[in-house]
């Protein structure tokens, strides 16, 4: 790491550098990283997620100034950030726009991952430390939800909280625990508020930079899988790497710019997004005693909400439900062991063999149709294709480790291909 | 790269389609037009004159309204502020109490600040044109967008009387293809002329509608007039990073 580097230099850096290893952290990370020079358009979704979370940030600094967290004010807060506040409506569009956008660049920035093998050796803890900045993602944005306090903020994390129910024994008392009240009332939209803008932010940010250190002690992987390290030039610079900066910063403007003019595009001409991204209920204040018609969570949790109610029957004397929460809660865990279930001695889908091929797209055909599943009401056909989807979910994860082994594939190149 | 940008394109596809629930009722297209200053202000005269005996618009401020539809202040002061306790300032708020409210019509009319994002022009456009007359209920009229309302057909002296003449969930109405809407015989007919022919009534349904939808998010204005800038820096940004990007990356093969 820095050492004696830049150390003894004259002027105003060579001052902070003696110290503090300012130059040595940008050579560190940015001037001297070297990268795979072969990243293709799947590469822009790391860099994004960073530009979201630091709109996030801001944004929700700002909608803070403005922002009443009692049961009674919190409804009328919105609405006067939406009208009264300067700008308002632009900062509340962009914190509900950039929730949405984050998960969107979150699923593919993991998806390449997946397709890439960015988990495997020796990038396991990597993927592990991206696996709980998406936990805590999604603890952030399902506390957030609830702060407007709108009837689908209410009422979906009714449903959700009343899910710890579903656990024998200590169920209820931990659901009353987490709402703090008998049914979600203002403490709980306090106590939610407290962990949305101080709690999970602190946790999100160190994970992220958990997540990029561990990224660059090994070095990033490519759509190739190789390791290109192992082919250096007399200076010791891969001969495949490329510096992070100028080269990944100036591309990643570019991709910036496009991602920009998307999300602009929805905050001003549809920041509801046909009722995904703010739903319509949500524009009457919550009320206790009404129950809307139809329950849905937002678009990002629909695949998983669609597993938890695929579940319709019971089994070892436990109900339907407990194995629904437990069938959802294993969707997610067992991500984080992915890079021990991949026994392939390749890293890229572009050298597995076809049964990795077929089992990934199958994999993501199910995740997005569990996703519209998720949304609509159910019927039992519906229920049926999320069970036969939320099968295949599974099915890829644990029969990993044999059509991986057993697969044949294609002899991976010693240097990058483009 | 391409297959990839169109595959995820496609990926996306189901999520536009869907459109997010709703009734079994037809409803009548409505399209909003934040534009139309004239109809805009038709649409606050009506909803100051014939909703806000009952109905607040507790959000949105008569200022704002003012300068939004750019109606001058003295304007506003003498015909659409009727309560000596409201300022120019205030939010459109009513006398009536919510506790009374509730004993009158058995449920509290509710704000109609976002009445427009929750339940969509269409709707209201439809529901205000639906009343028809039934003995049966507290007011003598019930709706068929919305069964048994507390709610009195406020605008009958504008429409007239309307009786139901068969059943709506039985009676196929044909459907102009182009606009949506219902042609031909509607299972509502008016048995007796009010103050407005049908084709005025619609159009002050149509007013009053409108600014419901333009109270419901007037930030839309500003949204509108400030996004193509927005976008054309965005544009201009991404012209001048790709050139930048490229005369980098020129060496790199």
């Amino acid at each position: 790491m820095a050492g004696n580097r830049n150390k003894g230099n004259p002027g105003l850096m060579g001052w902070i550098d003696d110290r503090f290893p300012a130059t040595a952290m940008w050579e560190d990370h940015l001037s001297k990283y070297y990268a795979p020079k072969n990243f293709n358009f799947w590469y822009f979704f790391g860099s994004l997620a960073l530009l979201v979370l630091v709109n996030q940030i801001l944004t929700g600094i700002w909608l803070t100034m403005s922002f009443n967290p009692s049961a009674e004010g919190a409804f009328a807060s919105v609405e006067y950030i939406m009208r009264d506040v300067e700008y308002g409506w632009l900062l509340r569009y962009m914190h509900s726009t950039g929730a949405s956008a984050f998960f969107v660049v979150v699923y593919l920035h993991m998806f390449r991952g997946m397709m890439y093998g960015s988990y495997k050796a020796p990038r396991e803890l990597i993927w592990i430390f991206g696996m709980a900045i998406y936990l805590a993602l999604m603890a952030e944005a399902f506390m957030g939800y609830l702060l407007p306090w709108g009837q689908m903020s209410y009422w979906g994390a009714q449903v959700i909280i009343s899910l710890f129910t579903a656990i024998p024994g200590i169920g209820p008392d931990l659901a009353q625990w987490v709402r703090g009240d008998f049914l979600i009332s203002g403490i709980t939209l306090n106590r939610f508020f407290a962990l949305h803008v101080i709690a999970l932010p602190i946790v999100l940010l160190a994970l992220v930079v958990l997540h990029i250190i561990a990224l660059h002690e090994v070095g990033s992987n490519n759509p190739d899988g190789n390791d290109i390290k192992k082919h250096k030039d007399e200076n010791g610079i891969p001969l495949d790497g490329i510096p992070f900066h100028p080269y990944y910063t100036l591309k990643d403007i570019v991709g910036v710019a496009v991602f920009l003019f998307v999300f602009c595009a929805i905050i001003f001409y549809a920041p509801t997004m046909g009722g995904y991204f703010i739903e319509a209920p949500n524009f009457e204040p919550a009320n206790p005693l009404k129950t809307p018609a139809h329950i849905a969570p937002v678009w990002y949790f629909t695949p998983f909400y669609a597993m938890l109610r695929a579940i319709t029957f019971p089994m070892f004397g436990l109900d339907a439900k407990f194995w629904g929460v437990v069938v959802m809660g294993a969707a997610i865990a067992i991500l984080f062991v992915l890079p021990w279930l991949d026994k392939s001695p390749v890293r890229s889908m572009r050298y597995k063999g076809w049964i990795s091929k077929v089992f990934l797209l199958l994999f993501a055909i199910s995740f997005v149709i569990l996703g519209v599943l998720g949304a609509l009401p159910s019927t039992p056909g519906r229920t049926a294709l999320a069970q036969l989807c939320t099968a295949i979910y599974f099915l890829y994860f644990i029969l990993m480790p044999w059509y991986t082994k057993f697969e044949s594939t294609k002899p991976v190149p010693e240097r990058v291909t483009g | 790269m391409k297959k990839q940008l169109i595959a995820l394109i496609l990926a996306l596809v189901p999520f536009t389609a869907l459109a997010a629930g709703g009734g079994n009722v037809h409803l009548d297209k409505m399209e909003p037009d934040l534009y139309d200053k004239a109809s805009l202000q038709n649409g606050a005269k009506m909803f100051v004159n014939y909703c806000m005996g009952c109905h607040s618009a507790q959000f949105q401020r008569f200022a704002r309204t003012a300068e939004d539809l750019g109606i001058p202040q003295d304007v506003i002061e003498e015909n659409l502020i009727f309560s000596s306790s409201l300022k120019y300032n205030d939010q459109m708020r009513i006398a009536m109490q919510k506790e009374d409210a509730a004993v009158w019509f058995g449920a509290a009319p509710p704000d109609l600040s976002l009445e427009a994002r929750l339940r969509g022009a269409d709707w209201i456009y439809t529901y205000l044109r639906s009343f028809y007359v039934d003995e049966s209920r507290p007011w003598g009229v019930n709706n068929t967008v919305f069964p048994d309302v507390g709610m009195p057909n406020v605008l009958a002296s504008l429409q007239g009387i309307q009786e139901k003449v068969c059943d709506p969930n039985h009676h196929v109405a044909e459907v102009d293809p182009l606009t949506g809407n219902q042609v031909g015989e509607s299972c509502l007919k008016i048995t007796k002329e009010g103050a407005m022919s049908k084709a005025e009534f619609d159009k002050a349904v149509y007013d009053l509608t409108n600014f419901l939808v333009y109270a419901g998010e007037p930030s839309k204005l500003e949204s509108n007039r400030i996004a193509p800038w927005v976008l054309g820096f965005i544009v201009i940004l991404f012209f001048f990073a790709y050139l930048l990007k490229k005369e980098y990356w020129r060496d790199i093969h």
